[in-house]
């Protein structure tokens, strides 16, 4: 590849370049926590709150049956509504950037 | 006492007949893929011709192993809600594989994982260590599903332990040595595809029972069983083995090399993170369907019988797919059970070879400087040897308790290459004196641990306290080799690791030089 390096590294130290670093990391750092705080606040009160699970939504059912597999299918949102976030906000940026460390 | 009749462990016709045609179906596409691998890129990445749809039906056929499918399905039919809570874990770790690994690991990657660690770091000692860390996560998670595919074939089909150890082996190696990773990945979605259709028609079989009425089985179990079922029960009882299981379920999916080695088959990231969405929705569904099967099992089938055939519950699926289809259905199954531990073996493989060949042969041995002919013969004679003691470590652990083994490479996976491999992506001041150590800590502290825990320590060796209390390691392991890559990268600054990081951002976040 010829890129020139001294203009990569203006890219790399330009405002859009670390706003979009930025960006990435704090969406990353954000739906991890959100995901490993769902999951141990759904371990911690089988631990310590069974009964809070165990509460009684119909005859038989228990409010843990929803709560199980409603985490089930939050996992799979969450990477749903990450995908939609990339693939319209954050690959327009890193499309722009490219084009323009490729075109020099 | 409920009694049943069932055909389980005489030889099955109709599972016989589904085996052989899965195996000839996918040794014919092995030789269509053969004439397409000729290059290491061929052989290791399916020449990136992978999409990402075909790509998350593959790992979650890598990922959905027997184990998961029968194992989780007898804990339900047995424990109730308790199994729920394991499926959850095994779950959990994939959004983080998207929101962590999958992209940046895309776009620094070749062929493995160790690309990735080994990107800004001195290659010979990264490489060396992060083989470490890769090869022994394969070589327990390889144990298991020999251990298990022995045992299930001997129940399942009458043939002896050896034979079925044997049989599985070679057709494994055929896949790989001679299909790369073209033939392996259709292999996996293949078996994806059977498993999930065989398991849907198995619940629905099932609900059919009870007028297509989930909440009449569940009635039912809680009617046969007391309500006990449908709660939380024994099975956290101490929250710290709960939280450390948690964990080594979690960042071990991120840390897998046969998943991780997935990610090299597409064309680029958007169709990596596309893969992952995929995978995760399917192995979702996979593990609400196994809960459904094991409701289905304890109250069709009966929790005497089925720990009467294994105390674990294994076979629930099994007695519950013939209680509800009959032989011809219990065949189907049974086969497709067989099919999955194919499958989830030649994954393993590949990656196992991948290791052997490109990260210690190419670039510790020979430097980074081989051609291609020459790399992908070693790989194919790398293959051999991985397959070769897959097979003697599949006859020297019959009937031994293997079954802490999947626990320890997720343990290993997430102590040893998670930390490794997320560090190198997101920390700047990362060194090579730091990877090294962190590897090191976290493989050994893993199996230093489990060997001293409850699960081998008493249950394997029989002694009467364990001297590590919990049942797995990941809690002390996996921050500790955070810790000491922290503190030996800092002792140890590495100037050309920081320089490098501009190039590595580069590709990281815009993909730029990526192959």
């Amino acid at each position: 590849m010829s890129i020139n390096s001294t203009r990569v590294h203006e890219i790399l130290n330009s405002e859009k370049f670390k706003n979009l670093v930025k960006k990435r990391l704090t969406m990353s750092l954000l739906f991890t926590a959100i995901m490993l705080l769902v999951y141990f606040g759904f371990i911690l009160s089988i631990a310590f709150y069974k009964e809070f699970l165990a509460i009684k939504i119909g005859e038989f059912i228990t409010l843990g049956l929803p709560l199980g597999i409603g985490l089930i299918i939050f996992a799979w949102l969450l990477t749903g509504y990450y995908i939609r976030w990339a693939n319209s906000k954050y690959d327009k940026a890193v499309r722009e950037l490219r084009n323009e460390i490729l075109k020099k | 006492m409920e009694t049943i009749q069932t055909t389980l462990g005489q030889v099955n016709i109709a599972s016989i007949i589904i085996f052989f045609a899965f195996v000839a179906v996918t040794l014919g596409i092995t030789y269509w893929a053969a004439k397409k691998t000729k290059t290491t890129s061929e052989f290791y990445a399916a020449d990136r011709s992978i999409s990402g749809f075909q790509n998350g039906l593959a790992l979650a056929g890598d990922y959905m192993s027997a184990a998961s499918f029968l194992g989780i399905a007898g804990m339900v039919s047995l424990k109730g809600y308790d199994g729920l809570i394991y499926s959850i874990g095994f779950l959990v770790g994939w959004p983080l594989v998207m929101f962590l690994i999958a992209e940046p690991l895309r776009n620094l990657g070749k062929f493995t994982f160790a690309d990735v660690v080994a990107f800004r770091l001195k290659q010979k000692p990264v490489r060396i260590a992060s083989s470490i860390g890769s090869l022994m996560t394969i070589v327990f998670y390889l144990i298991a599903q020999m251990v298990g595919a022995g045992s299930l074939i001997n129940i399942l089909f009458g043939f002896p332990y050896e034979i079925a150890i044997i049989i599985v082996g070679l057709v494994m190696i055929a896949y790989v040595l001679f299909g790369g990773m073209l033939a392996t990945t259709w292999v996996q979605i293949i078996k994806a595809i059977l498993l999930l259709s065989g398991a849907t028609f198995l619940v629905i079989m099932t609900l059919a029972q009870f007028g297509m009425n989930p909440i009449t089985l569940f009635e039912e179990a809680t009617k046969k069983y007391t309500d006990a079922v449908l709660s939380p029960g024994g099975f956290v009882k101490n929250p710290w083995d709960a939280i450390s299981l948690g964990l080594a379920l979690i960042l071990g999916t991120a840390g897998l090399p046969h998943i991780l080695m997935r990610f090299f088959t597409v064309p680029d990231a958007i169709q990596a993170r596309k893969s992952v969405f995929v995978a995760t929705g399917f192995i979702g569904y996979f593990y609400i369907l196994t809960f459904f099967i094991g409701f289905g099992a304890m109250v069709l089938v009966g929790q005497n019988v089925i720990s009467s055939f294994d105390k674990g519950g294994n076979m629930a699926a099994l007695l519950l797919s013939e209680s509800v289809g009959g032989q011809f259905f219990l065949g189907f199954i049974a086969a497709v059970a067989f099919a999955t531990i194919l499958a989830v073996v030649a994954g393993l493989t590949l990656s196992g070879a991948s290791t052997l060949s490109h990260d210690l042969y190419v670039n510790v041995i020979k430097k980074g400087k081989t051609d291609e002919v020459g790399e992908v013969k070693v790989a194919k004679v790398a293959t051999l040897i991985i397959g070769g003691v897959a097979i003697l470590l599949g006859l020297i652990f019959k009937g031994q308790n293997v079954a802490f083994m999947v626990g320890l490479a997720f343990a290993i996976a997430a102590s040893a290459n998670f930390p490794s491999l997320v560090l190198s992506i997101f920390w700047k001041n990362f060194t090579t004196k730091g990877a090294v150590a962190s590897i090191i800590t976290g493989s050994s502290l893993a199996v230093l641990l489990i060997v001293l825990s409850p699960t081998v320590w008493v249950d394997v060796f029989k002694n009467s306290d364990a001297i590590f209390g919990l049942k797995n390691p990941a809690i002390i392991s996996m921050p500790a080799s955070f810790l000491v890559a922290y503190i030996v990268s800092k002792i140890y600054p590495e100037k050309e690791s920081v320089d490098k990081y501009e190039d590595e951002k580069l590709r990281t976040y815009l993909g730029i030089g990526a192959e």
